[in-house]
C-alpha cells in the first residue's frame, strides 16, 4: 500500500494541511464556527464534483481499461475524498472510500484488472458516497445508512486473486484501516473504523498530474453564489429601464453633451446586460456529463449495448432552463434505451450494429436552442400505439384508423400512455412522456417526435435561451397594458370598416371568426379578465385579433390595441396573486409602470377554448353546441342565384374548403378523400334541380354532415352565416329534401332535410347523375 | 414593556402595525390593477424594480370606499409573502403603546374587521386598532365583506 500513498499528490497534502490548520484554529477561536461551516460546504461541493468526474472516468475506463491517466485520475479523486473526510472526522465516508481506494490501487499497480463487476461495484460506491454527502448537506451528520454490504462486496472483489494475507497489503501509513479491513472481510457487518490521519511522507508528483487535479486547480474561474448572479440580473434589468427613460427624456432636447452621454450610457448598458446574461449561461454539457454513467446503468439493466455520441455540448443555456430540462432529458433518454434501442440479438438479426447509437445534439437556431435526441432503434410501433390508445380509451375505435401517423405519434404525449410491453424498473413508472411535454411547455419550449420504423426515433426539443428576458407583444385592453410572450403568438389580424362589422360570428353563444375558412374561437380579453361589459362596438370600429397558439389549440384574442413588441424582464408575482391562472408574471415597462404578462395557456383554459384533450377547435365548438340545443342554430348557405338554404347546425360536423382538383370519382359518385376515408360529395344545388349558373370555382365550400359513422360533404356556393333563432317553417313547401321554407334574415330560405338529402343523393347516384330530381 | 407601533388613518379610524414590520413608506403611486384578483387587491406597484402587491386596506377591512381623487399612501411591510404594500389614507406617528391598555375586540364587531384586527389599544385620546398583519394578508378569492365597485375604465 505504500505505493498508493506515495502516489498521492502533494497538492492534496497541502490542502489537507491547510484544512488541518484551519481546524486547529477553530479550537482557539469561538468565532470560527462559521469557518467550519464554510469548510464543510466547500468540501461538499468539491466532493460532489470529484464524484461526477469519477463516474465519467469510470465509464471511460471501462472502454479503455489500459488508460493509465484515467486510472490515476480516478484513484486521486477517491483518495482526496478519503483524505479530507478523515480530517473532518467523517467516518462513514472514510470507510467506504477506503475499500474502493484499495481496489483501485491494486488495479493501478497492475495486480488486478478492471472487470464489469468491479466497475459496477465502484460506481455503487460513488453512489453511496453521494448518499452520505447528501445526508451531511441535509442534516449535518452522515446519516444512518448501512453500507456494510457494499464494503463487503468491494472487499470480496479484492480477495479472489489475493487470498488470505498478501504481503503487500498492510502499509506503514495506513495500518489501522487495513487491519480493520481484513476484519471487515471476516465480520462483514462492521464498518471499519476511520483512518486516523492522512499519510505524511509523500513524494511529490510530476507537474503534469498536478495540473489536472480535480476541480480546484488555480484557473481563471471563480465560484460565485447564484443568488448574487440573480441579483445582478435584477439590477441590470432595472438599469435597462432607467436607461430607456433617460433615452426618452433626452430625445426631446438638443443639448449635444447630454445626448452624447445618454448614447454612451445606452451602449454600456446593453453590453452590461448581455455580459450579465452570459454569466448565467452554462454549457448544456454540464447536464450531459452525467449521461455516460446513466446510459451504462440503463444499458446493463436491459441487456443492451448503447454508444453515446454528443454534439454541441458547448451550447449555452440559462441555468434555470438547464435545471428545468434535466429531468425531462433523463426521462427521454431512459425511454430511448428502454423502448427504442433493440437488444443486440435483434439488432444483429436486422443487420444493424449490435451496439445501438444514441446521439445527443444541441445547437442554436433562431434565438432558440434545439436539442435532438436520436436513437437508431426500432422506431415507434404505430400499431402498438394504436392498440394501447384504444385500450386506454384515449381514442375511439373508428378514430384510430383515420388518424395520420403524426396524430398517432402525438398520442405518446397523452397522459396515461406508455407503450412498454411490460413495466420495467427503468421507464414505465407511470411517469410518461406527458410529463416531459408538460415540463418542456412550462418553460416555453416545444417537443416534436419523428420516427421511422426500423430506423429509429428522433425527438426534438426546442427551448428558449433564457426565461429571464423574453420577447413579448404589448397589447392594451380595458385601458391596461399586457405582455403576451412572443412564443405563443401566431399572427395578428386587424379588421376595419365593413369587414369589422360582421367579422365575429356566433355559434350559439360562442364567438368565432373565420380565419382563411377555418373557424377560430374568439376570446375577448377584457371580458375574460372581468372588466366592465364592453360598450357596444360601433359599426366600422376596428377589431384587433391576436391569434395565439397553445399546445394543441389556436384561438383569437380580441384586444383594444396592439402597441409594440419588446424584450421584457419577467418578474414573479407575489404570493398573494399566485393562484391567478391568467397571468404568468409581471414586468416593468419603460415608463416604470407594471404590466402583467398573460399566461396564454391559463387564459385558454379559463375561456375554455382548450376543451378535452386533442379535440380540434371547431369540433369542440360544434360539440358544445350539440349539448345545449335549446335555441335552434342554423347554418346559412348560398347556392348561387339568390337561393339560400339553412342546415340545422347540430347536423353540421365541420365546415371545410376543398380545392376543386381534390374531387375524384367512385362509380357515379363524386367523392373526396377526407381524413383517411372516402366521403361522398353531394351538390345541393344539383339535387334541388338548380341549373349551374356560375362556373365551378377553384375551391369548393363544403358542410360536412354525418349519418351513422359515415360523413357526407354537402357542397354549397358560399357559407353565409350561422344564426341562432327560432324559425317558423312554412310546411306547405315541404318536400323530400326540404322541411319547408322560412324567412331568415330577410331572405326566403329553404330549410334542408339532411336525411332526405343524403337519401336522395344515394338514390340519385343509383339512378345515374343525369336523372333530375324534382325541385323543392 | 412598551412597544412601538406605526400608526395610520383609515376612514378617520386610527390603525397601527408593529414598527419592525414596516420596511418603508412611500408616496402614492399608480398601481396596475390585476383584473381577476380579489377586490381588496389594489394592484401592482414598482418598488425600485421589485414588483409589490398593493392591498387596499379600506376594502380589506370592510370600510367605506375612498374618494375617487384620494391619493393613498403606501406602507410597505415585510411579510412571509415578501414585501406587500398597504394603501392607507394618511400616515401617523410612531407611538409607544402599553400592552396593559390592550383589549380584544368586543363581540359586537364582526366581518372583515374582526378577522383583520386583533384588538385595540386604549390611548388617551383615541382607540388604536392593531392590525393583524398575517390575517390581513390571507386574502381568499371570495369577495370581501365590503362590496366594492371595480374601476371600470
Amino acid at each position: 500500500m505504500n505505493e498508493c500513498g506515495e502516489s498521492a499528490d502533494s497538492r492534496i497534502r497541502t490542502k489537507q494541511g491547510a484544512l488541518q490548520s484551519r481546524l486547529d484554529r477553530r479550537f482557539s477561536a469561538e468565532t470560527a464556527m462559521e469557518e467550519l461551516d464554510e469548510i464543510f460546504s466547500e468540501f461538499l461541493i468539491e466532493a460532489n464534483e470529484v464524484l461526477d468526474q469519477f463516474d465519467r472516468d469510470m465509464v471511460e475506463l471501462e472502454k479503455d481499461p489500459s488508460s493509465r491517466t484515467l486510472l490515476d485520475g480516478i484513484f486521486r479523486g477517491i483518495h482526496t475524498i478519503k483524505g479530507t473526510s478523515g480530517v473532518l472526522g467523517l467516518d462513514k465516508l472514510v470507510s467506504i472510500s477506503h475499500v474502493g481506494e484499495t481496489l483501485l490501487c491494486r488495479m493501478r499497480d497492475g495486480e488486478m484488472r478492471l472487470t464489469p463487476e468491479s466497475t459496477t461495484a465502484l460506481l455503487a460506491m460513488s453512489d453511496s458516497l453521494r448518499q452520505v454527502l447528501g445526508a451531511i448537506a441535509a442534516s449535518g451528520s452522515e446519516g444512518d445508512g448501512d453500507f456494510s454490504a457494499l464494503i463487503r462486496l468491494l472487499t470480496s472483489l479484492l480477495d479472489p486473486q489475493h487470498t488470505s494475507s498478501e504481503p503487500a497489503a498492510p502499509s506503514t501509513d495506513l495500518p489501522a484501516a487495513n487491519q480493520s479491513m481484513a476484519a471487515a472481510a471476516l465480520t462483514p457487518a462492521q464498518d471499519p473504523p476511520p483512518e486516523t490521519a492522512p499519510p505524511a511522507s509523500v513524494k511529490t508528483e510530476t507537474a503534469r498530474e498536478q495540473k489536472d487535479l480535480g476541480g480546484d486547480a488555480l484557473g481563471n474561474t471563480i465560484r460565485v453564489d447564484v443568488t448574487l448572479l440573480d441579483k445582478l440580473m435584477n439590477l441590470v434589468g432595472e438599469l435597462v429601464l432607467a436607461r430607456n427613460q433617460i433615452m426618452q427624456l433626452t430625445s426631446v432636447q438638443t443639448e449635444p453633451a447630454l445626448t452624447g452621454a445618454a448614447q454612451r450610457l445606452s451602449h454600456i448598458t446593453s453590453e452590461l446586460q448581455s455580459s450579465v446574461m452570459k454569466t448565467r449561461m452554462q454549457p448544456i454539457g454540464t447536464i450531459w456529463h452525467k449521461l455516460p454513467r446513466l446510459l451504462r446503468d440503463l444499458a446493463r439493466g436491459c441487456g443492451k449495448e448503447v454508444e453515446l455520441i454528443t454534439e454541441g455540448a458547448e451550447t449555452e443555456l440559462d441555468r434555470t432552463i438547464l435545471e428545468a430540462i434535466k429531468d425531462p432529458l433523463t426521462h427521454v433518454i431512459r425511454n430511448a434505451v428502454d423502448h427504442g434501442i433493440e437488444t443486440p440479438e435483434q439488432r444483429s438479426r436486422n443487420g444493424k450494429n449490435p451496439a445501438g447509437q444514441l446521439t445527443l445534439r444541441a445547437y442554436h437556431e433562431g434565438g432558440k436552442v434545439n436539442i435532438e435526441i436520436r436513437d437508431d432503434g426500432a422506431g415507434v410501433n404505430l400499431d402498438a400505439v394504436k392498440r394501447k390508445a384504444l385500450e386506454r380509451r384515449l381514442i375511439e375505435p373508428g378514430e384510430a384508423d383515420r388518424m395520420s401517423e403524426r396524430e398517432l405519434l402525438s398520442l405518446i404525449f397523452q397522459p396515461g400512455f406508455s407503450t412498454a410491453q411490460q413495466v420495467t424498473n427503468i421507464s414505465g413508472r407511470g411517469v410518461g412522456m406527458d410529463v416531459v411535454k408538460t415540463n418542456i411547455t412550462k418553460i416555453g419550449g416545444t417537443i416534436d417526435l419523428q420516427s421511422t420504423p426500423g430506423q429509429g426515433t428522433t425527438l426534438t426539443i426546442k427551448i428558449p435561451l433564457t426565461l429571464a428576458i423574453i420577447p413579448a407583444l404589448i397589447v392594451t385592453s380595458a385601458s391596461n397594458r399586457f405582455a403576451i410572450p412572443q412564443v405563443s403568438l401566431v399572427e395578428l389580424v386587424r379588421l376595419e370598416g365593413e369587414a369589422a362589422a360582421h367579422a365575429i360570428e356566433y355559434i350559439h353563444n360562442t364567438p368565432v371568426y373565420r380565419l382563411r375558412g377555418t373557424l377560430l374561437p374568439i376570446v375577448y380579453l377584457d371580458q375574460e379578465l372581468g372588466a366592465a361589459a364592453r360598450q357596444t362596438k360601433e359599426d366600422g370600429q376596428a377589431i384587433t385579433i391576436v391569434v395565439l397558439q397553445t399546445e394543441s389549440n389556436v384561438f383569437g384574442l380580441v384586444v383594444d390595441e396592439v402597441n409594440d413588441s419588446e424584450e421584457i424582464v419577467v418578474k414573479p408575482l407575489g404570493n398573494l396573486l399566485r393562484g391567478l391562472s391568467c397571468y404568468a408574471g409581471a414586468t416593468i415597462m419603460g415608463d416604470g409602470r407594471v404590466a402583467l404578462i398573460l399566461d396564454v395557456m391559463g387564459l385558454a383554459q379559463k375561456a375554455r377554448v382548450v376543451g378535452e384533450q386533442r379535440t380540434r377547435t371547431t369540433e369542440t365548438v360544434v360539440e358544445k353546441t350539440q349539448m345545449d340545443m335549446e335555441l335552434e342554430s342554423w347554418l346559412l348557405a348560398d347556392l348561387g342565384g339568390a337561393r339560400r338554404v339553412a342546415i340545422p347546425l347540430d347536423r353540421v360536423h365541420r365546415l371545410e374548403e376543398f380545392p376543386a382538383s381534390a374531387m375524384e370519382w367512385s362509380g357515379n359518385q363524386s367523392v373526396i378523400q377526407y381524413r383517411g376515408e372516402i366521403m361522398p360529395m353531394i351538390s345541393v344545388a344539383q339535387l334541388l334541380g338548380m341549373a349551374r349558373i356560375s362556373e365551378p370555382a377553384a375551391t369548393m365550400q363544403a358542410t360536412v354532415v354525418s349519418r351513422g359513422d359515415r360523413r357526407y360533404a354537402l357542397l354549397v356556393d358560399r357559407i353565409v352565416d350561422i344564426v341562432e333563432q327560432q324559425i317558423v317553417v312554412d310546411p306547405s313547401r315541404k318536400t323530400a329534401l326540404c322541411a319547408g321554407s322560412a324567412v331568415i334574415e330577410e331572405h326566403v330560405t329553404d330549410v334542408l332535410d339532411v336525411e332526405g338529402i343524403i337519401d336522395a343523393s344515394l338514390f340519385h347516384t343509383a339512378e345515374l347523375l343525369t336523372a333530375q330530381a324534382g325541385s323543392c | 414593556m412598551a412597544h412601538q407601533m406605526c400608526t395610520f388613518v383609515l376612514d378617520r379610524l386610527l390603525f397601527a402595525v408593529e414598527v419592525e414590520r414596516v420596511q418603508e413608506v412611500i408616496r402614492y403611486q399608480d398601481a396596475t390593477p390585476v383584473l381577476t384578483a380579489p377586490d381588496s387587491i389594489a394592484g401592482l406597484i414598482n418598488l425600485r424594480g421589485q414588483i409589490v402587491t398593493a392591498i387596499d386596506l379600506r376594502r380589506r377591512i370592510g370600510l367605506r370606499e375612498r374618494e375617487q381623487d384620494a391619493r393613498p399612501m403606501n406602507i410597505v411591510v415585510r411579510a412571509a409573502e415578501g414585501a406587500v404594500s398597504l394603501l392607507v389614507d394618511e400616515i401617523g406617528e410612531v407611538v409607544e403603546v402599553d400592552p396593559e391598555s390592550f383589549e380584544p375586540l368586543p363581540e359586537t364587531i364582526t366581518g372583515s374587521m374582526r378577522t383583520t384586527t386583533s384588538g385595540v389599544y386604549k390611548l388617551e385620546h383615541a382607540l388604536l386598532h392593531a392590525l393583524d398583519l398575517a390575517a390581513t394578508l390571507q386574502i381568499s378569492a371570495a369577495p370581501d365583506g365590503h362590496l366594492s365597485k371595480r374601476e371600470a375604465d
